[in-house]
């Protein structure tokens, strides 16, 4: 099949003017052909006799097929082919691309496939980060807790790399945009230690370094300002953890709630119960929180702390709240904090956990008022209708402002906790 | 130092190089008996004679392509074109023949020419003799488009064309050719290479040339007065487009405003935009902003054209949105 | 000669001579001929691409005006420029490679088919803008009459570039200055498809140079003698200082326009008819009746111009391609003086 044009990629045989025994000579036509355009007549381009018609009238064949062959007039052991077209001048497709690792490979485990649907990842946008680009689910989990994107000007987000400052930290200009100069004064600010800095770090000795700095001088000017005074109360948290183990067993491993999520949950609920607990102290006095925003102290992996707020914790059901934890607690070892979480926690829990101490009695964040700790929950014996039995304990405590309130309201705070959590099934 | 004006300029530079080059000649319409649409070669005829300063018939196809084959063989030809609408007629010309014959030939054949044409807006000749296309030409590869705002590059870009081995299009802009001024009497040849910075400022980068060169100073002014410290480019030339001046001002300002009085679309205001963002990106502290002339044909009624075309105001209120902004 | 159509001129019959050089120019038909054909077989398997536009059956308008032509005078020609090309000197393995897209080619692979160039031999180029190339050649001719030059400028277009402004811009101007152009219209009688008389209110084109008071003749452009003839005297009125000089070359092509054109627009009895009075042919015949050649001769000179187009490919095979580091080269000059 002759090519006649460059967009000519294959051609109809219509009608063959030649037969096999046919004498032809150059510039013969033998034979009509369909483009795309238009009946074209085929030209032979030797001298011999027909042999073999290859292609049948309406066949379509890509440029360079033999159509047919031409043996030399005189009795003829070879047949060239006819015309210059050969097999060979069609070309073979491209290889596909090999996977190098360049390429996302399209293997996904189920574990990965049932977290991106769960997690609303798209998939396809991924890079994967295992072998042969594979997609592994530290990918997926990294996209569904990505930072909400700030608005910022590149020259901004420049800066903030080179300042080693966290862009969601910073507040925007009037326009909405973080500009240089937002940045620039935020870094000035953390230079400075004030104590409303928002720090995070590229690099980890820096931001520890500038972390501590600005640790320093909020706890400093807290335990200079804040008369605290502090209460303690045990809680029984039998129901609790039975009805969590219950709960549990229905929830696939990676929805789990921890015991946690109920202790804050239950702080959320008695903090909108008692709200002279949940606010600021300003130069005016004290100010009631536009919400319950409940800040979570997380320490970091490299030292230090930072407590992001999870806003309106009140009003979240356990497994958004567990969701919020889980993505926060992410989010701050990755100092990827958005800067309003950093900003307005209203109350703030501090939970030290399975490995921690029996009770801790905190500090307050100022401008907060209280601060709700939680220890280690531990089986202890306690007195239950006059006999001992063993029950999972949990010390609360809280450090309150003394301005705002008096321990009377404190009191009541922890009674409240320590009843929601006889029922854990309402929270 | 002499009180000169644009147009005076021009006619020296075109002098000045009819006396110093025999292969200099200058042709279009006009431009002999009339002395030039526009007045530009006003005197040469007398000076030169019908030989080198030839009337041609209103062919802008046949007189361009003379002059690519003119300078294809050995002369050194200034054609004007009495305004870039009308060079539309001469486009196959530059465009399939001057921009191509180099490549094609695989370097067999150069055209050492130079076309000069009128551009731009603001006289109330409305939309068949106002519009600024040099745009379009500094899109086509193997040209040098060149667009002279001020008078030291009237005088003193023809001849640096006249040397370039390849076709040079100069544009004039028609509100220039009677802005005067002093230029000094020994005012030689100018570099078609850079742009200028015709201001230095600290706050926002402004980057133009030709007819609102002037517009973008004016404004300036006035942005300094509001405390805001412009520093104005002069691209000077269009293709090809000097980056390095555009994009190291932009590190120092961070902020870039382009006024060009072409259609916003497809404009050489996007494409220096697009520069911006792909050389000077982690630099910008605002969205690179634009003032182009709104996208109609140029209306004749003044007040109609004033509002069409960009203005010092127009200037002033988008760089103070760049800058208020942070 | 004076403005106004002439009558078409017929070829002069010559006794024989044993270095007739009737012979040269049917050799340079043939060769023109069958580089052609082996062009088209080229196409047909892929090797050449683009556009190609055949010259087959005009042979003889190249060979007999080019022949008429010194070395100094330059051409511009058309898209269909593999024969002038040839004719000119450009060699078939340059013009071949070009078609190849190879470096070795005449415009090192950057033309192709319808750009072959050889500034060397002042030929300046296939043009593919029909009647785009008629204002260069006005140009060339006005820069060899400024700077004092004999030289002539050939400038090949077809009917259909008549019907183009440009056309009538570089007639008025080349009149008006009377510059030394000589206008080569190849009239075979169909713009792409469509027939000279769809087009043209007027279709004696040679009649047309008169509106601009320039010399004209029409000729029989399947004669290369005729236009040999007619050329001689063009090109020796334009030389004289009369200003340019139109010649209008009746002829007809063969094939399609370009290979993509099935050529839907003709009758196949006109082709046959104009067959018959094909060039090559003709001569041909002149030349063996009178004795000029024999079979010998002819299968001789085939052979040796089959071999050169058979070397001319070989070669074109073998070249190598532009590096494409130099893709941008040749944009522009690569020195240039910097002022300021």
């Amino acid at each position: 099949m002759p090519s006649l044009g460059a967009d000519m990629t294959d051609g109809t045989l219509l009608e063959w003017l030649v037969h096999p025994g046919d004498p032809v000579h150059h510039g013969d036509i033998v034979a009509v052909v369909d483009t795309d355009k238009a009946a074209i007549d085929v030209e032979c381009f030797a001298d011999g006799v027909v042999q073999d018609l290859v292609v049948e009238p309406g066949d379509r064949v890509p440029v360079g097929t033999v159509l047919a062959t031409i043996a030399d007039a005189a009795p003829p052991p070879t047949a060239p082919p006819a015309g210059a077209a050969s097999p060979a001048a069609v070309r073979a497709p491209a290889p596909p691309p090999t996977g190098d690792g360049g390429e996302p490979s399209p293997v996904l485990s189920p574990l990965v496939r049932r977290l991106a649907a769960a997690r609303h990842v798209d998939l396809a946008a991924l890079h994967g980060s295992g072998p042969g680009a594979r997609i592994m689910r530290i990918d997926v989990e990294r996209a569904a807790t990505a930072p909400t994107r700030v608005r910022s000007t590149p020259l901004a987000r420049r800066l903030a790399r080179e300042l080693r400052v966290d862009l969601t930290s910073v507040p925007t200009a009037a326009d909405g945009v973080v500009h240089a100069g937002q940045v620039r004064h935020a870094a000035d600010t953390v230079a400075r230690g004030a104590p409303s800095a928002p720090v995070a770090a590229a690099a980890a000795a820096d931001r520890t370094a500038a972390m501590r700095t600005t640790i320093a001088a909020l706890m400093a000017r807290s335990k200079r300002e804040i008369p605290h005074y502090y209460l303690t109360e045990s809680v029984d948290l039998a129901a609790a953890m039975a009805w969590l183990r219950e709960c549990n067993r229905r929830l696939p491993v990676t929805r789990r709630i921890v015991p946690a999520a109920l202790l804050l949950k239950a702080s959320a609920l008695a903090a909108r119960q008692v709200p002279q607990l949940n606010g600021f102290w300003g130069e005016h006095g004290f100010v009631p929180g536009g919400g319950v925003h409940v800040g979570v102290a997380v320490s970091l992996r490299g030292g230090g702390l930072v407590a992001p707020a999870i806003h309106d914790a009140d009003q979240l059901d356990l497994a958004a709240l567990m969701d919020r934890m889980r993505d926060l607690v992410t989010r701050s070892r990755g100092g990827r904090l958005r800067g309003s979480e950093m900003a307005d926690p209203t109350i703030t829990v501090s939970n030290v956990g399975e490995q921690g101490s029996e009770s801790i009695l905190g500090v307050i964040y100022p401008p907060q008022v209280a601060l709700v700790g939680f220890g280690r929950i531990a089986d202890r014996p306690w007195a239950v209708d006059g006999l001992i039995g063993v029950r999972p304990i949990v010390r609360v405590t809280l450090a309150a402002d003394h301005r705002a309130t008096d321990g009377a309201v404190g009191s009541r705070f922890l009674d409240r906790i320590a009843r929601l959590m006889q029922k854990p099934e309402e929270l | 130092m002499a009180e000169i004006t644009y147009r005076e300029a021009l006619r020296e530079a075109l002098r000045d190089a009819l006396r110093r080059d025999e292969r200099v000649f200058l042709m279009g319409e006009d431009v002999g008996r009339y002395g030039g649409a526009f007045g530009v070669s006003l005197g040469l005829l007398e000076e030169f004679g019908p030989e080198r300063i030839r009337d041609t018939p209103l062919s802008e196809s046949a007189f361009v392509g003379a002059g690519i084959g003119a300078a294809m063989n050995g002369m050194r030809p200034v054609v004007e074109i009495m305004t870039v609408n009308f060079s539309l007629l001469a486009l196959d010309q530059i465009m399939n023949n001057a921009a191509t014959l180099r490549h094609m030939s695989a370097g067999q054949c150069g055209v050492p020419l130079v076309i000069r044409m009128t551009t731009g807006g603001g006289r109330q000749l409305a939309a068949q003799h106002s519009h600024s296309l040099e745009g379009w030409y500094a899109h086509i590869p193997g040209l040098r488009i060149a667009a002279p705002a001020t008078l030291a590059d009237a005088r003193g870009m023809l001849w640096t064309a006249l040397q370039d081995p390849d076709p040079v299009l100069v544009f004039e802009h028609g509100s220039l050719y009677n802005t005067s001024g002093d230029l000094p009497d020994d005012a030689g040849p100018t570099d078609l290479d850079r742009a200028r910075i015709r201001r230095a400022g600290r706050d926002v980068t402004i980057v133009t040339y030709g007819g609102t060169l002037g517009k973008t100073l004016t404004a300036a002014e006035e942005l300094a007065d509001s405390g805001v410290d412009a520093e104005v480019i002069d691209l000077r030339v269009l293709r090809p487009i000097d980056d390095v001046t555009v994009m190291e001002s932009v590190a120092r300002t961070h902020r870039a405003l382009i006024v060009d009085e072409g259609w916003r679309s497809g404009s050489l205001a996007a494409e220096i935009t697009t520069r911006i963002v792909e050389q000077a990106f982690y630099e910008l502290d605002a969205p690179v902003g634009r003032v182009c002339s709104a996208e109609v044909p140029l209306p004749y009624a003044q007040h109609l054209e004033a509002a069409a075309l960009p203005q010092p105001a127009g200037i002033v209120r988008a760089a103070g949105e760049l800058v208020g902004a942070s | 000669m004076t403005a106004g159509t002439q009558p078409v001129v017929q070829s002069a019959t010559r006794p024989a001579a044993p270095a007739d050089p009737r012979v040269e120019l049917l050799r340079q038909m043939v060769r023109v001929r069958r580089f052609e054909e082996r062009c088209v077989q080229l196409y047909s398997a892929a090797k050449i691409r683009g556009f190609m536009h055949l010259y087959i059956g005009e042979e003889a308008v190249a060979v007999g005006a080019i022949g008429a032509l010194s070395a100094d005078d330059a051409i511009v020609s058309t898209y269909r420029e593999h024969g002038h090309a040839l004719v000119r000197g450009v060699s078939a393995e340059a013009v071949t490679a070009e078609m190849f897209g190879r470096v070795t080619g005449c415009s090192r692979g950057r033309g192709g088919s319808m750009h072959l160039f050889d500034i060397g031999r002042r030929f300046y180029g296939g043009n593919a803008i029909v009647a785009g190339g008629l204002p260069l050649a006005v140009g060339l001719a006005l820069a060899d009459r400024m700077r004092g030059r004999s030289a002539v400028t050939a400038c090949f277009f077809g009917d259909g570039a008549v019907a183009e402004g440009e056309f009538h811009e570089c007639m008025n101007l080349a009149a008006l200055w009377r510059l030394p152009v000589l206008f080569c219209c190849e009239n075979n009688r169909y713009a792409m498809g469509t027939a000279l008389e769809r087009t043209h209110a007027v279709t004696d084109l040679a009649a047309r140079a008169g509106s601009y008071g320039m010399p004209s003749a029409a000729v029989d452009g399947m004669d290369v003698l005729a236009v040999r003839a007619a050329a001689l005297d063009a090109v020796a009125s334009v030389r004289g200082g009369h200003g340019p000089f139109f010649l209008e070359l009746r002829t007809y092509r063969f094939r399609a326009h370009s290979m993509y054109d099935p050529d839907r627009y003709r009758d196949k009895a006109e082709i046959a008819r104009w067959k018959r009075r094909d060039p090559i042919d003709r001569l041909l015949k002149q030349l063996t009746d009178g004795g000029a050649v024999d079979a010998a001769a002819v299968a001789a000179m085939e052979a040796a111009v089959a071999a050169e187009i058979d070397a001319a490919v070989a070669a074109a095979d073998a070249a190598p391609v532009e590096d494409v580091a130099d893709l941008t080269r040749f944009l522009l000059a690569e020195q240039r003086t910097r002022h300021g």
